[in-house]
């Protein structure tokens, strides 16, 4: 069994509660960063070699460092709660199931930061996970662990709650904060990062709810402690979502670096893919990151195991690789049509592009209606070098990296499975019907990515 | 003519819309959460609440009832309110099925939990039923995805669909005459 940190003690009765979530140890890193200063529990973080788990993997530590402090003008810690990115559903699971812990986070790394003010930014499908998180607030200050002279140490912390309206863009942060300004999800222009400018113009600090929340084992047992779990620049524990075609779909925890064969097929994880039907391909962190083919899940292109860590699961680059993203991890067995997904998924960019760059406006558009096409058998061989010219000419050219991430999975589906494209293209009878490889699964040829 | 300088206040067919007591109050406690000089930041969760006291959606009367209180421009409040899938600029059924489509729940057979749907209520996604009771809308992923396939109904997620269960859903609505709201408690 791997060590848990984080979902430890969320079968609890009663954990929700503060007087549960006080039995079983909570608020104890808050007694102990404290009593530390605002730089000692910085340090710890930087120590532990704590990543962002929001997406990105930018090192916390080194976020916060870079958090402007000019006198007089207050600073916040926004919590990243859109948790959007398809496949992802950790930080519900977290905030429905152990809201304290979430709290708890907060208040160290705001004392650390010198924040005075947090903002949860809670997607707005999430409501009642919003009212639990409130109600926690509450408990929480009535305790004393919020609110003015926090256990009698001086420090003053508010926390709000402030829910979306369903807008995926609105994950990034920049975007985020203009939605918390009570505008349009449209992303910001950096530099300046939130860091310098964020929330109404103030030094901010935007961090997932997951990465806040691995801050209480971190500040409880010290970052080197933290920084001893993992492989390399991939520290600590990590949650993931685990999705699609597997046995036993749900949120676990995992000590990075283990192989990615033993957790897809182990009974402590995913239990295997579904129905007994062999593997087809993988989405290891979230829709924005690129496929895998079953020939480069377990083993990567120079035949090393694939382990679930950042750098693992990126190696290759993106002829060979992918990326541990959100951790939003789903798989596909030899049943499930490639074309059909990346379909869906560029139809979900289309749908939740926020229109402000040309080249992603206009580039999901099309490339979900050429994508429609291939799927429903309306189209030729040679719209696939159409889609590809289309994804290619979204990548880099934009505000944001929403751009990249709607062109990525295009690019990557078509690189590892270009007989799929093709036979859509040639056989367009046969894939007019919906459930055409459920029916009968395409013949795969094993691709050798040697050399 | 018409002055266009002048905003669409209560122009014919649109039914008046004055926030409740129990709105406002809900507002005024969202509006304690920011800086009084950036009050505009309560305008998402305020939409909610106006949106739920409004019969579900949000008539232009309803939105320029929210300008006022955040004594903002009409247009900051249609151009949020148009920009989030949450919100209703139509009236809708009494309980909205959001049901998820992406990958994930498709993997796991959304497709079929949608043509089902659309059987038993007899209309299309985006559609409302003539009695007014449902309304079926496509989602995108919500965060559920170890539950799919799922729909969204009100505050509540219903998670693992079989035909059979949304059978059971769909009569369970059926008999239910309030509004589910995402804002319920
Ligand atoms: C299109 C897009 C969507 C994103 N969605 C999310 C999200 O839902 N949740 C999240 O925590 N980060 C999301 N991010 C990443 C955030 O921009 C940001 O990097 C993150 O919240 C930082 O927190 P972390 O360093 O703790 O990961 C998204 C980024 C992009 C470009
Ligand atoms: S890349 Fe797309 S989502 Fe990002 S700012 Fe440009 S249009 Fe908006
Ligand atoms: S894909 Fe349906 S909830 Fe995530």
């Amino acid at each position: 069994m791997s060590r848990k940190l984080l979902l430890e003690h969320i079968d609890k009765p009663g954990i929700r509660g503060l007087e549960g979530y006080r039995a079983n140890g909570g608020y104890r890193s808050v007694e102990k960063s404290l009593k530390m200063t605002p730089d000692e529990v910085l340090e710890e973080v930087k120590k532990s070699g704590l990543r962002g788990r929001g997406g990105a993997g930018f090192p916390a530590g080194m976020k916060w460092s870079f958090l402007a402090k000019p006198e007089g003008v207050p600073r916040y810690l926004v919590v990243n709660a859109d948790e959007s990115e398809p496949g992802t559903f950790k930080d519900r699971y977290l905030m429905e199931r152990i809201p304290h812990m979430l709290i708890e986070g907060i208040i160290s790394s705001c004392f650390a930061m010198g924040a005075k003010t947090s903002y949860i930014y809670i997607r707005g499908e999430y409501f009642y996970v919003a009212r639990i998180l409130e109600q926690a607030i509450a408990e929480a200050r009535a305790a004393g662990w919020l609110g003015k002279n926090i256990q009698g140490s001086g420090f003053d912390l508010d926390v709000f709650v402030h829910v979306g309206a369903g807008a995926y863009i609105c994950g990034e942060e920049t975007a985020l904060l203009e939605s918390l300004e009570g505008k349009r999800g449209n992303p910001r222009i950096k530099p300046p990062f939130p860091a310098v400018k964020g929330l109404w113009g103030r030094p901010t600090v935007v961090n997932n709810v997951e990465t806040i929340c691995a801050v209480v084992p971190i500040i409880n047992d010290g970052g080197e402690e933290y920084a001893k779990i993992g492989i390399g620049r991939s520290t600590g524990t990590k949650l993931i979502s685990a999705g699609g075609h597997v046995n036993k779909p749900g949120v676990y925890e995992i000590e990075l670096g283990i192989p990615v064969e033993e957790f897809l097929m182990s009974d402590e994880y995913c239990g295997g893919v579904s129905g007994g039907r062999p593997l087809k391909a993988c989405i290891p962190g979230g829709s924005s990151v690129p496929i895998l083919p079953a020939e480069l899940l377990f083993r990567t292109a120079k035949f090393e195991t694939r382990l679930m860590t950042y750098e693992s699961l990126s190696d290759g680059g993106f002829q060979t690789g992918s990326m541990l993203g959100s951790g939003g991890f789903y798989v596909f067995n030899d049943t499930a049509c490639i074309v059909r997904s990346t379909w869906n998924h560029s139809r979900f960019y289309h749908h939740e592009s926020c229109g402000q760059c040309s080249p992603c406006r206009e580039g999901t558009g099309w490339m979900e209606k050429i994508l429609y096409r291939l799927e429903h058998g309306l189209a030729r061989t040679d719209d696939i070098d159409l889609l590809w010219d289309v994804q290619r000419r979204i990548e880099g050219n934009t505000i944001c990296p929403f751009g990249d991430a709607a062109a990525w999975p295009v690019a990557a589906a078509i690189r590892h499975f270009r007989d799929e494209f093709e036979y859509h293209a040639t056989h367009p009878t046969k894939v007019k019907d919906p459930k055409h490889f459920e029916k009968e699964p395409m013949k795969r040829v094993e691709r050798s990515y040697a050399g | 003519m018409e002055d266009p300088t002048k905003p669409v206040t209560t122009t014919e067919g649109v039914t008046p819309f004055e926030l409740s007591e129990k709105a406002l109050a809900e507002c005024r406690m969202i509006l304690e959460r920011y800086p009084a000089e950036f009050s505009k930041s309560g305008l998402i969760p305020i939409l909610h609440v106006a949106q739920a006291d409004n019969d579900g959606w949000l008539s232009v009367a309803a939105m320029n009832a929210v300008a006022a209180l955040l004594k903002i421009q009409y247009i900051e409040v249609y151009e949020v309110a148009t920009f989030y899938s949450m919100f209703h600029l139509h009236p809708v059924g009494k309980h909205v099925f959001d049901v998820c489509r992406t990958v994930p729940c498709m993997l796991r057979g959304s497709d079929d939990i949608v043509a089902h749907i659309e059987k038993r209520l007899g209309i299309k996604a985006g559609q409302t039923t003539a009695d007014g009771q449902f309304t079926l809308r496509m989602a995108e992923c919500l965060g559920s995805c170890g539950g799919a396939p799922m729909l969204q109904c009100g505050a509540n997620y219903h998670e693992h669909l079989t035909t059979e269960k949304v059978d059971e859903l769909i009569e369970k609505f059926r008999a239910i005459p309030e509004r589910s709201n995402y804002t319920d408690q």
